[in-house]
């Protein structure tokens, strides 16, 4: 796999046409950067721009760049050489297919071997809840089952160099879990996110609104101190719906 | 002249990947006309029309709608000609899978819409499978390993195509497409069909209305996929 050391966001329009206050963003490997901003802000439109390589040909007008070059066509669109996975926003699949054909399907696309599939499985059943088994059909799968598929296969099937998650808190399923196995070392992490300890989590984090990118804010001490606070509460509440959802009491816990 | 045949199912996204792809054409120097081909009824020439470029309709009503364009690209091609154009898009009617317009001289490009599912592929025939161009639509809609899966389909049936990946809305993929097109060669006169249109007719093609199979002739097929012939 090509190395990726920086992706560099070229900056647009706005939904206005009026070009973006933030013109230039690098990020390097080995980097989580966040995007936060209210809902319809364009948070998805900025990573869809990613996934796509961009060059000026999406509604946003942004370019992006690897390793300061504007990419070759075979890398935007051959699964074989693809440098980004996504993990979008979408809950469902729309594909008919039972879990295994999509797989081997998916594995082929990119160049693996069916052997993968066994630990796509493993993984995403670690995720959800109720268990996901080789001869479901996607189009029956839960909205957390499916977002739990997605993840695992996307950790393991699509391994690339950037990886792009549009609100993982969303789905039910272990937000942080689902965070650490997407972004392992030395990779280029983009997290689209409403949740306050995983836009902590990131070193800094791009700010939209009306379409455009408007601010960056470089994640301070102080409010990587308060990330760990809210963590501990974030994990209180997680074993606490943990809990409820068992069918148990939450009496006496307290 | 280059011509240019779109084709795929009705709502798949024909005329939106077009308008698009007219709209780089244009701003790259080139002089694009249409000619939309439907069955009954279209509003698709009015959306074409906005863009200033010249437009022609036509309707196949009880003929089939791609022996219609065949029978008419000739025509079409001297339309186009009379137009000052020096490309000629045809938007297909794209209703019926077991015939696909495509003359050897041409572009053929077929559009499929990506929610339709991985089994799609395997079904369309040679819509797809003689195709130049794949352009595959509304990936907006589904999961990038969706896209993957569907993009893989595409390349089992039809291994050597090129495929775009578009958006109709956004445009998504029309810079793309328009490039393959300004590439294409231009069209010969002796143009021939990549495939065979339905090779039989029966009564029914010739007005039978009768539903009992004793008033029926012609090349034909049970429902376990044995052919008889049937007649004189
Ligand atoms: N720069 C832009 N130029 C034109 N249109 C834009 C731009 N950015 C976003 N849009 C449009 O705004 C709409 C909302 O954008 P988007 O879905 O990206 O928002 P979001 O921040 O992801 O919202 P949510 O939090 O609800 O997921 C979309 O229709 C998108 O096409
Ligand atoms: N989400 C989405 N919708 C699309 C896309 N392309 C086309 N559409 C919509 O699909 C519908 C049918 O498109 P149209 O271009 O008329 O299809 P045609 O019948 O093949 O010409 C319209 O409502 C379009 O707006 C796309 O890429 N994404
Ligand atoms: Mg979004
Ligand atoms: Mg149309
Ligand atoms: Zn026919
Ligand atoms: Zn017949």
């Amino acid at each position: 796999m090509r190395d990726v050391t920086t992706l560099t966001i070229l900056g647009g329009v706005n939904k206005e046409g009026i070009p973006e206050c933030i013109d230039r963003i690098e990020v390097n490997k080995g980097e989580i950067i966040g995007i936060v901003g209210p809902t319809g802000s364009g948070k998805s439109t900025l990573i869809d721009d990613i996934e796509q390589l961009a060059r000026g040909d999406t509604s946003s007008g942004r370019h992006i760049l690897i390793n300061g070059e504007v990419p070759d066509s075979s890398i935007r669109v051959d699964p074989r050489l693809k440098l980004v996975a996504q993990l979008s926003q979408k809950m469902h699949f729309l594909a008919d297919m039972t879990v295994e054909d999509f797989l081997v399907m998916h594995a082929r696309s990119r160049g693996k071997g069916p052997e993968l599939v066994h630990r796509v499985l493993e993984l995403a059943n670690t995720l959800t809840g109720e268990p996901i088994a080789l001869h479901h059909h996607l189009t029956a799968l839960s909205g957390g089952q499916s977002r739990s598929l997605m993840t695992a296969d996307i950790a393991v099937i699509s391994d690339s160099p950037v990886v792009l998650i549009d609100e993982i808190e969303n789905a039910g399923i272990r937000k942080q879990e689902a965070l650490e196995l997407l972004a392992c070392e030395g990779k280029i992490v983009v997290v689209v996110t409403h949740d306050p300890v995983l836009a902590l989590m990131a070193t800094r984090r791009i700010v939209m609104k009306n379409g455009g990118m408007v601010d960056v804010i470089t994640t301070s001490l102080q409010e990587q101190q308060v990330c760990c606070k809210i963590a501990e509460v974030d994990n209180w509440l997680l074993s606490l719906r943990e809990t409820i959802r068992r069918g148990d009491l939450v009496e006496g816990t307290v | 002249m280059k011509l240019i045949v779109l084709a795929g199912t009705p709502g798949s996204g024909k005329t939106s990947v077009l308008l698009h792809a007219i709209k780089a054409l244009v701003s790259l120097g080139n002089s694009p006309a249409v000619v939309k081909i439907d069955c009954l009824w279209t509003d698709d020439d009015q959306r074409f029309q906005r863009l200033g470029i010249p437009v022609q309709v036509g309707l196949a009503k009880d003929m089939c709608p791609d022996h219609f364009t065949i029978y008419n690209t000739e025509d079409m091609l001297k339309w186009a000609e009379t137009q000052g154009a020096d490309i000629l898009l045809n938007e297909t009617a794209g209703l019926c899978l077991r015939c696909a317009p495509y003359p050897d001289n041409c572009l053929a490009v077929c559009v499929i819409d990506v929610t339709t599912g991985p089994n799609t592929p395997l079904k369309v025939g040679p819509l797809l499978t003689t195709a130049d161009v794949v352009v595959m639509t509304k990936g907006d809609v589904v999961s990038q390993a969706e896209r993957e899966v569907f993009r893989e389909r595409v390349l089992d049936v039809n291994p050597a195509c090129s495929i775009v990946e578009a958006n109709g809305l956004t445009g998504k993929g029309s810079f793309e497409l328009a490039e393959l097109i300004r590439a294409s060669s231009d069209t010969g006169i002796e143009m021939k069909l990549r495939y065979n249109p339905p090779l039989a007719i029966c009564s029914l093609c010739t007005g039978e209305m009768r539903v009992a199979r004793k008033h029926h002739m012609g090349v034909l097929r049970s429902l376990d996929g044995s052919m008889e012939y049937r007649g004189e």
